[in-house]
């Protein structure tokens, strides 16, 4: 019984161990980037998070067209369908799936700044939302 | 007698109510693979996962193989967004799209999807299609653009109970 209790405990341990998280894509980011984690940089990552680019329709877009002003606030997609809040404080599945956070970075910044996002901005962008309270 | 008569009574009151019942449409049946207002009930993990996760996960049965195969031939531009998806997810999605699509013979939906539909056509919008404008021609044009509507790709807006396959006229409420 013990050795089952001890085991289970072990493989979530390891599971967890595991799992990406905020910082752990703050690192791989800042890693691919060639920077060190302290150099990423939360100012920046707001700036992205803010900055209007020309979008198809001749409106400005930015991140916060869909996500809000605020990203502890939900979203919405373009058909209505809510967001769930980009903001790790109120939403802890955020940055915790490496395939997700790959596939949403390359959608969205092809559609918001008509090319893909350079590993320092995925991780200023991250370190911004990780400091949010 | 007495008894006698009030027992023949019960039981054609049984009887009649046993009838009525066996007669009555019995919805839940009729539906089940999806009938008049009701989308066939499917189940398939990256459908539900990757469509639902911008709109609703439109039913395969309201578009015919040609038209998702042009869907999915062309994510990177999906009405002005990019939802790209890796090969082997797009992959399993088109499966599973074709097999349930209108022109699959495999719900009443699609059979009547495609008693409207110019074969030689495979449009992009399900808002094309010729069953979908007839449906909803009652619908004031004005309705369609409120706020709270958004759009007509927002089927949730009015049909309240989307989500769960159910399109009922008595589960519509167009918002204000």
């Amino acid at each position: 019984m013990i050795k089952r209790i001890a085991w289970a405990g072990l493989m979530l341990l390891s599971a967890h161990a595991s799992a990406d998280s905020p910082s752990s894509f703050m690192a791989r980011y800042a890693q691919q980037a060639g920077v060190a984690v302290t150099a990423l940089s939360p100012a920046r990552g707001e700036a992205l998070y803010r900055s209007e680019h020309p979008g198809k329709n001749g409106a400005a877009q930015s991140c916060a067209s869909c996500h809000t002003a605020n990203p502890k606030q939900p979203g919405q997609t373009r058909v209505g369908k809510p967001i769930e809040p980009l903001a790790p404080a109120v939403n802890p599945e955020r940055f915790t799936d490496a395939a997700k956070v790959e596939k949403w970075f390359r959608r969205n910044c092809t559609d918001v700044l008509q090319r893909e996002c350079s590993a320092q901005e995925k991780g200023d962008f991250i370190a911004w939302l990780n400091q949010i309270k | 007698m007495n008894y006698l008569l009030r027992g023949i009574g019960v039981l054609a009151t049984v009887g009649t109510l046993s009838l009525l019942a066996f007669s009555l449409p019995s919805g839940g049946e009729a539906r089940g693979d999806g009938g008049d207002d009701l989308m066939p009930r499917l189940t398939h993990k990256a459908w539900q996962q990757e469509c639902a996760s911008c709109h609703l996960a439109y039913s395969p049965a309201l578009l015919p193989r040609a038209s998702w195969r042009r869907v999915m031939g062309g994510l990177d531009q999906h009405f002005g967004e990019n939802a790209s998806l890796d090969p082997a997810t797009q992959a399993d999605i088109l499966r599973f799209l074709e097999a349930n699509a209108a022109d699959s013979g495999r719900s009443r939906m699609g059979d009547k999807v495609m008693q409207r539909m110019d074969r030689n056509t495979a449009p992009l919008r399900i808002t094309e299609t010729t069953w979908f404008v007839k449906k909803h021609d009652e619908v004031p044009r004005a309705s369609w653009a409120r706020k709270s509507v958004g759009s007509a790709a927002n089927c949730a807006a009015c049909h309240r109970q989307a989500e769960k396959g159910v399109f009922d006229e008595d589960t519509v409420r167009i918002p204000k």
